[in-house]
């Protein structure tokens, strides 16, 4: 017997279907790739939140702004490659607001500490503290587990099947 | 509803039966007995009976899940739900015909002692060749007379990450040289690493992995792991084929983002157990399962499921009083 996987990405994807007697804003039901495909690059779009926590999606394209967060975040590749790079951050950079990420204002200031280049199915730590940015030479999908935050953007009627 | 609260409850065994081999045990007011094809659980005023096979698939995974997040129904009649340091052992209560005959009732223990309970009587139930973690098609049957327990652990959850799953000093993630290897359904798929190059001085410091392939490696099925944690955001990931031996009530919203392959997932009311209709969730699908529902999810091939937790301390209790909604997004963020 063998199997065929079915994995979505920004070119091809099947959306699944809610069928409920109940209010489907209850379920926020939508789907990454629709979502990424309709979003700017680099915009932090919520697909997943509870309470102070969520889910973003970010459609890599080109270079992103460097950002940082006081809490420890991961990037999950659905599509595509994205490389990372990370740099600590100048004694005046640490961030302080309370959750989720914010970009910074200008280059960071301390040491770079590498990069890394992840395809779809790979999860990448995004360090509490440290400074990172995303770059993509062809468009790519990145699920981002983190808390809301000033970057994060929602836009619940445009990405959720409401009938 | 009928209750009763128990303190330092025992596990009781009887002899073997004389014929099928197995034993009967009493925990608290209920008595579990097995006989070839079926499980029966008794209380006071009632007896239930339910398919061997389902019964154990769903008694070892809350032993394993810890009793969960909420209610475990085993069916639509028994099951438990986990107070965090106390776990009831229901039958009926959450079943309105039950109800309204007065032969429902429940029962709190301490959660170590219903642990200790239902691991015991999973080891007296099981035979070697049968293991209720694993997809139907990858075990043998639990049917017939009892025959040689098993020795290998009954109950083998992956160790939780308690940061990121393949950290210095955190859990590594499965592979080949854990007797891990791909799973047949996922064997059409690549996996590679990702290219990580640390500056001197930062090697650990930066850190990713291929979550496909520790996903894809599972030997268990509808049996979460945790990767990675943001303060009490836990994202879990599970391994789906086949369904969901038991239908799970939500004490707390949760999320469910599906990776690869799609399940189909039955919502009911979590009170009354009235259907409220179905999800059919694709690649790339993402999905609240509110406070207020059972769901159930039937996955015809093996698929990648994530699940995203809030596990802050006292949210059930929040959500049980009405502090907080029953679904994620409230009525003001809709624009």
């Amino acid at each position: 017997m063998s199997f065929k996987t079915k994995v979505g990405s920004l070119a091809a994807y099947e959306k699944g279907t809610i069928e409920l007697n109940d209010d489907l804003k209850h379920y926020a039901f939508s789907n990454i790739f629709e979502v990424a495909n309709a979003a700017k690059p680099y915009e932090r779009v919520m697909v997943a939140s509870n309470l102070e926590y969520c889910a973003e999606v970010v459609r890599a394209e080109g270079s992103s702004a460097w950002y940082t967060a006081p809490h420890d975040e991961f990037a999950i590749v659905m599509d595509g490659e994205i490389e990372f790079t990370f740099f600590q951050l100048g004694d005046d950079q640490h961030p302080g607001h309370k959750a989720g990420a914010v970009k910074l204002t200008g280059e960071p200031k301390g040491k770079r500490m590498g990069r890394i280049r992840a395809r779809r199915g790979h999860e990448v730590l995004l360090p509490k503290g440290a400074a990172y940015r995303l770059s993509a030479s062809a468009p790519g999908v990145a699920l981002i587990q983190t808390s809301a935050g000033p970057e994060s953007v929602e836009r619940w009627s445009q990405i959720c099947v409401l009938d | 509803m009928n209750m009763a609260i128990t303190q330092n409850a025992k596990v009781i065994a009887s002899d073997p039966d004389p014929v099928l081999g197995y034993r009967k045990f009493r925990f608290g007011s209920f008595t579990f007995a097995r006989d070839a094809y079926f499980v029966h659980v008794s209380w006071p005023k009632g007896i239930h009976t339910i398919e061997v096979d389902r019964f154990l698939r769903a008694m070892v995974r809350d032993i394993g899940w810890g009793f969960f997040y909420g209610w475990i129904f085993f069916d639509d009649v028994f099951g438990t739900q986990n107070h965090y340091g106390t776990v009831d052992i229901f039958a009926g209560t959450y079943s309105k015909g039950h109800r309204d005959t007065g032969v429902d009732f429940l029962e709190t223990f301490n959660t170590d002692d219903v642990r200790v309970a239902f691991e015991t009587i999973s080891q007296n139930w099981i035979n070697e060749g049968y293991d209720p973690l694993r997809a139907p098609m990858e075990t043998g049957s639990p049917l017939g007379a009892k025959t040689r327990e098993r020795s290998d652990p009954l109950i083998r959850g992956f160790e939780p990450a308690r940061r990121m799953m393949g950290l210095p000093g955190d859990v590594s993630p499965r592979s080949d040289a854990s007797g891990h290897p791909i799973n047949r359904a996922f064997a059409d798929l690549t996996f590679d690493k990702p290219d990580i190059e640390a500056e001197p001085g930062f090697e650990g410091q930066i850190h990713a992995f291929n979550l496909f392939d520790h996903i894809a490696r599972a030997d268990v099925t509808w049996n979460p792991s945790f990767t990675s944690i943001t303060r009490a955001c836990i994202c879990c990931v599970t391994s789906e084929e086949h369904m969901l031996p038991v239908i799970h009530g939500n004490d707390r919203n949760e999320w469910f983002i599906q990776l690869t392959d799609e399940i189909h997932w039955n919502i009911q009311d979590k009170n009354t157990g009235n259907p409220r209709g179905r999800i059919v969730m694709k690649s790339g699908d993402v999905c609240a399962m509110p406070a207020d529902i059972r769901h159930q999810g039937f996955s015809p091939k093996r698929s990648m499921l994530m699940v995203l937790e809030n596990g802050t301390p006292g949210l059930d209790e929040k959500y049980a009083k009405g502090e907080l909604e029953p679904f994620p997004i409230t009525a003001a963020r809709w624009r």
